[in-house]
């Protein structure tokens, strides 16, 4: 099959970038330290702001919802740490190869270098973020569950999900220069679309069916956040993500392989 | 063995303007059945390079000579790999070491040592490729304590000093360059000499772009004069520098 084989231009780019994987790994924490750089806390400031961001939405609709804050609150924070990652991976990924328009132009380096720069210094950051759980756990009382490894699973999955978006992001966006202020509009929407500041079982049956079951944001968020709770995703939340990669990937694949010799030119 | 083809090798650079790119203009395009988009199918294209033919080989030493905007930088780039040709093939066998921008990458809040990590790792070297080289990089940069200190401490003439003491470490077997490298004061300068002609002599092909006379006479075995993108004359350097300058 030409889509997987080495005939493939963006299969040989990608294996050629995993290979550079020091060289991804530099520079993504390159990216992070510029943030250390005569401030203490560095990234820290984002993670203080985001933790109070999520006591304050915690309070307001932990009321207004009537939850009991111990449940609503390590729901909210998970919710919000992922999606901060999420949206930042997907913004970023718009400006994937045209915010390394230097290198792509001067070194023969694999494009997707740039992709998985962008994820692991997303990644990076997310490991500062998530401080913030243990945090809540404290507070509330809450003792952390033994399920909670069984996140590690689903966040790789998400990520493998989040790059294949990225990367096609990428290609569309050298093109189309206005493409990512669509993308930010359309990650508004997703950002209340999915139960991030409230919680599923406080929505109506028939509501359930097209804002969880077809949000496929829901079954990414659930393979990550429900073991983090205490709670094993549903099988369907597992096989909709692997299908989601499998499909998106295959697609991306093609896409990359059509259009990668095209992008140093529209840069 | 390092091994350059070039088949009739074009680059077309589509100039989009700010419709061509807004992806709502493109789909009213669709939308109105093509009406609009008489004025845009006429897709301006500006044509870099223009059916190139010719090969390299292992003792080569190409200078590419050419009046601003002759194509030298674009065929440096496709010989990069940065661009494929839009048509005609292109085949590049050999590692490939560019030395366009020496700067490129460096971080000005990094220290001069992290910088070096970085800037090798651009270029292709190991962690600890750039671990064994480290030593000679900032010995010969004359750097000293400057090295643990970040960049933008640094003076111009340092900073040109380091990128060079960088760029230079690598041998590929093919070196692509723009103009001489040359920096710092007079002792420095004797130093880069010696260390920019043992580079150009480890490497199998060069490829330097230049509007110098001496230096394509003294350094190639070859010249080509690009003109609009096309070969006006491939020849040996006496040859071709005689008809280009006049």
């Amino acid at each position: 099959m030409i889509l997987f084989g080495h005939e493939n231009p963006a299969v040989a780019d990608i294996t050629a970038a995993c290979k550079r994987h020091q060289l991804v790994a530099m520079l993504g924490w390159q990216d992070v330290r510029q943030r250390y750089r005569r401030s203490a806390l560095g990234p820290f400031w984002l993670t203080i702001s985001m933790g109070i961001m999520i006591g304050t939405i915690g309070v307001v609709f932990g009321q207004i919802f009537e939850s009991p804050m111990t449940e609503f609150l390590p729901f909210l924070a998970a919710g919000m740490i992922l999606w901060t990652f999420v949206s930042s991976i997907l913004t970023e990924g718009c400006t994937g190869f045209i915010s390394a328009e230097g290198i792509i132009k001067q070194l023969p380096l694999p494009l997707f270098v740039h992709i998985l720069r962008m994820v692991w210094r997303n990644v990076l950051i997310l490991g500062h973020n998530i401080v913030i759980l243990p945090i809540v756990f404290l507070v509330m009382g809450k003792a952390p569950a033994l399920t909670a490894f069984l996140s590690l699973p689903g966040f790789v999955l998400v990520v493998i999900n989040l790059t294949w978006a990225a990367l096609i992001l990428a290609v569309l966006c050298a093109r189309y220069r206005d493409l990512p202020q669509i993308v930010n509009s359309a990650l508004q929407v997703a950002f209340y679309l999915t139960p991030i500041l409230w919680m599923p079982k406080l929505l109506p049956k028939r509501a359930g069916l097209y804002l969880l079951d077809l949000n496929p944001f829901y079954h990414l968020f659930e393979i990550f956040r429900a073991p983090l709770l205490g709670e094993i995703p549903t099988v369907s939340n597992w096989v909709i993500s692997i299908l989601l990669a499998v499909v998106g990937w295959a697609a991306a694949l093609a896409f990359y392989g059509m259009f990668k010799r095209r992008v140093a030119y529209w840069l | 063995m390092a091994h350059i083809e070039f088949a009739d090798v074009c680059v077309d650079f589509p100039i989009y303007n700010a419709n061509g790119r807004s992806l709502k203009k493109r789909l009213m395009q669709v939308a109105t059945g093509g009406q609009l988009g008489a004025d845009q199918q006429g897709r301006v294209v500006v044509r870099a390079l223009d059916g190139l033919n010719f090969s390299l080989n292992n003792g080569d030493r190409v200078g590419l000579l050419g009046h601003n905007g002759a194509g030298k930088s674009t065929l440096l780039r496709v010989l990069a790999g940065v661009y494929e040709p839009s048509s005609g093939s292109a085949r590049i066998e050999g590692e490939i070491g560019s030395l366009i921008d020496i700067s490129l990458g460096i971080d000005a809040e990094a220290t001069g040592r992290e910088n070096i990590y970085l800037r090798g790792g651009l270029l292709g070297m190991t962690r600890a490729q750039i671990a064994d080289q480290i030593e000679a990089i900032t010995d010969f940069s004359e750097l000293g304590d400057f090295v643990d200190m970040p960049l933008r401490t640094y003076s111009t003439g340092m900073h040109l000093r380091l990128a060079f003491a960088v760029s230079t470490i690598v041998r590929p077997e093919i070196l692509l360059m723009d103009e001489w490298l040359s920096v710092g004061d007079e002792g420095f300068k004797l130093k880069a000499e010696a260390r920019m002609n043992e580079l150009v002599g480890a490497t199998k092909i060069l490829v330097i772009a230049s509007h110098s006379r001496e230096l394509i006479l003294n350094t190639c075995n070859r010249a080509i004069w690009l003109e609009h993108g096309k070969i006006r004359m491939d020849s040996d350097p006496q040859t071709v520098v005689a008809s280009y300058f006049g």
